[in-house]
């Protein structure tokens, strides 16, 4: 029989040290030449949010626009240029770096118990490619702007006067190696610094997506930037590849933009899955239900990603051999999906739930993922598909996706990983305030819009049929609704690096490596190579009054 | 011996190897010019009509030139399988997306108009004169 021990041994506390990787060194070059994972993952998340700020800028205009028929406030010309740079933006410089290259580079090397990751120098070329992809696109805008969708789709591309088409096509061929160096930086660093007794299954699950996410991002980026250089060589040499005038085949060109883009969205929602499995299970306080089943969904939803790009060409001319094909595999992407939000929904049940700002966000990504994935499958199927097409429902249904539950997975992270980042603590209560609102201002954007798409309003049109209007205001009013929640989050989050509370080593009570070290962590990450346990293990840690956050109390030897 | 391994004199304080795999400069000479000699392969074969095989032959070139690639000059003939796994599953899916285009391609083809409409054939006749499909018309096209 087991006795419980009388006191358990002494809690050890870890506080915030004078030399971290924020003070280590001083100067503008001791950040943009740093070769630290950490303060390189800073520059990411700096400029991805700025670039949020500016794809979500254009976005708004876009709304407004739209608040009536016809003209609102600019010319059908200027809309299509800012709806293309919405998208443009969002995707290529927010959501595809946002979580690998932003919260993942601080993350992933810590999370290893590691100093770095495997090629530092490679990881600060990737963030300067990054910056160097994002210069083409402020180029391209100067240069006249684009007005192609951000889908480059040809035979428009490749003959649009819009000048600013081939410096934002340079832009995405290097950003793409931008995020081919992240991946194989990831791969080989998980694969070479894994430290001794964290076998594959003793990983923490976010481990285990950005993996997955990293093989996608080798294996399929390639195939974006050589199809790109090809819509650049028809466009400036007049060689016909894509183009039928010139004899070229259009459809083919969907076939390697979608070979890409389709795997592009699970490099987006992946490692987006990934953080929610550990706010889940952190702010639960409970050992992750199924982690070998989420962690094999992630690999199969990366391996599933690479097969069904067709589903974005139902309409275009496309065989109906391969229709079918691509329609059957499509449905399959539901079972590894499913598989995680059942396990998550496991974890939450008898868990000891701490309601905070990022719960919430893991809250809010169960809801809106559940919600994009079920409206995936009506757009997956044939027949539906022909009605819903290019309308506002496949708007919405990416929408939920990308940005429902990828973006705001990324926000939730960001919240979790806030107080390790920066050393501080954010209020609290804003926090939950400004996730509510962005939850609800989500909802009223884009649920509207399944409405309006399944009425049959058309995706990317400037003018529209008056009946179609008040969906519109409703949609435009969300749109607002969630503004001002971003707004009250950046509001909070500078308010906190200025005056907030310290943050103690581990606030949530996590159990991975990360929570170990002090926040923010010391320039070498860990004094000393910590212990390899559970990476979901939480009986251990307990809340302590006086360090204001949870320490790790072994209990003694039980006496048989 | 064509290659040598580093010896444990080169190995780092951690055990780590400072210098990596060598390769003897015959093997990569070799190789080099065994990729020069398929590329003129690939040129020369353009002028030789095939019919459907002059894709195929222009693929398996292609196939064997990174074959020869991977092999030596990025030294997988003498990495650990795990890795020569992760290479072939690799080209694994750009056989994937191939397939499928090509299927696409063949199944999709009947209902392609051959040829050019009027105005279609006019840009043509102005800014690609010399483009292959301008020589051909379709029969049910005025």
């Amino acid at each position: 029989m087991t006795t419980l021990p009388a006191r358990p041994a002494a809690p050890t506390y870890d506080t915030p040290e004078s030399d971290n990787y924020l003070t280590h060194d001083k100067g503008f070059l001791s950040w943009i030449l740093t070769l630290d994972h950490k303060r390189i993952g800073v520059m990411y998340t700096a400029s991805v949010l700025l670039s949020f700020l500016v794809g979500g800028i254009f976005a708004l205009l876009v709304r407004t626009e739209l608040l009536t028929p016809g003209r609102t406030f600019i010319d059908a010309d200027t809309y299509n240029h800012f709806f293309t740079l919405h998208g443009a933006v969002m995707v290529f410089l927010v959501i595809i770096p946002s979580i690998p290259a932003a919260l993942g580079n601080f993350v992933l090397p810590v999370m290893l118990g590691a100093k770095d990751v495997a090629f530092p120098r490679l990881n600060l070329f990737s963030y300067h490619l990054w910056i160097a992809g994002a210069v083409c696109t402020v180029v391209s805008l100067v240069m006249g702007s684009f007005d192609t969708g951000w889908t480059f789709y040809t035979p428009y591309s490749t003959t649009t006067t819009a000048g600013g088409v081939i410096p934002v096509i340079v832009g995405v061929f290097i950003l793409g190696f931008s995020s081919i160096f992240t991946g194989m930086n990831f791969i080989v660093t998980i694969h070479k610094l894994r430290p001794p007794g964290m076998t594959w299954f003793r990983m923490p699950l976010f481990l285990w997506a950005l993996y997955s996410t990293a093989l996608i991002q080798v294996l399929a980026t390639p195939v974006l930037a050589i199809t790109l250089a090809l819509v650049a060589v028809e466009r400036i040499a007049n060689i016909g590849i894509f183009n039928p005038a010139m004899g070229g085949d259009p459809v083919l060109y969907q076939h390697f933009f979608w070979f890409y883009s389709h795997p592009a969205v699970y490099i987006m929602i992946v490692p987006a899955m990934g953080i929610i499995s550990e706010i889940i299970a952190v702010h639960s306080h409970r050992q992750i239900f199924g982690y070998r089943f989420i962690a094999f969904s992630s690999v199969a939803i990366a391996i599933f990603s690479f097969l069904v790009w067709g589903h974005h060409m139902f309409t275009s001319g496309q065989s109906s051999l391969m229709n079918t094909l691509f329609s059957a595999i499509s449905f399959s992407v539901a079972i590894p999906s499913a598989v995680k939000v059942f396990n998550w929904i496991c974890t939450l049940y008898k868990g000891s739930i701490s309601l905070n700002t990022p719960m919430l966000y893991g809250l809010a990504f169960l809801i809106l993922f559940t919600i994009g994935g079920l409206t995936g499958l009506h757009l997956a199927t044939l027949n539906t598909d022909v009605h819903l097409h290019d309308t506002y429902f496949v708007v919405a249904h990416f929408h939920y996706v990308m940005m429902g539950s990828a973006l705001i997975a990324m926000v939730g992270g960001l919240h979790h990983w806030w107080p390790k980042m920066t050393g501080r603590m954010y209020n609290e209560k804003l926090g939950m305030i400004a996730c509510t609102l962005v939850f609800i201002g989500f909802n009223v954007t884009f649920f509207t819009q399944f409405m309006l798409g399944s009425h049959g309003m058309p995706r990317r049109y400037y003018d529209y049929q008056p009946e179609f209007q008040i969906y519109h205001v409703i949609s435009t009013i969300g749109s607002y609704i969630m503004a001002g929640g971003f707004l009250l989050t950046a509001m909070y989050l500078v308010q906190s690096l200025v005056g907030g509370k310290r943050a103690p080593a581990n606030p949530w009570g996590g159990a991975t490596l990360e929570w170990e070290c002090a926040s923010p962590p010391p320039y070498y990450n860990f004094h000393e190579a910590p212990k390899v346990g559970d990476p979901y293990d939480f009986s251990n840690l307990h809340w302590d009054e006086r360090g204001e956050g949870y320490v790790t109390v072994k209990p003694p030897a039980a006496k048989a | 011996m064509g290659h040598a391994h580093t010896s444990s004199g080169h190995a780092g304080h951690d055990g780590q190897p400072l210098v990596g795999h060598l390769v003897a400069p015959w093997i990569l000479f070799a190789t080099g010019g065994a990729l020069i000699v398929l590329t003129v392969i690939t040129v020369a074969i353009r002028y030789v009509d095939l019919g459907e095989a002059n894709l195929l032959v222009a693929l398996a070139i292609a196939g064997l030139k990174a074959t020869l690639v991977s092999l030596f000059f990025m030294h997988l003939r003498w990495d650990r399988p795990f890795n020569q796994l992760i290479f072939l599953s690799g080209i694994l899916f750009v056989v994937l997306m191939m397939a499928f285009c090509l299927m696409d391609t063949s199944q999709y083809r009947e209902s392609q108009y051959v040829g050019n409409p009027a105005d279609v054939q006019a840009v043509l006749d102005k800014d690609a004169p010399n483009a292959p499909i301008a020589a051909r018309k379709s029969p049910d096209l005025p």
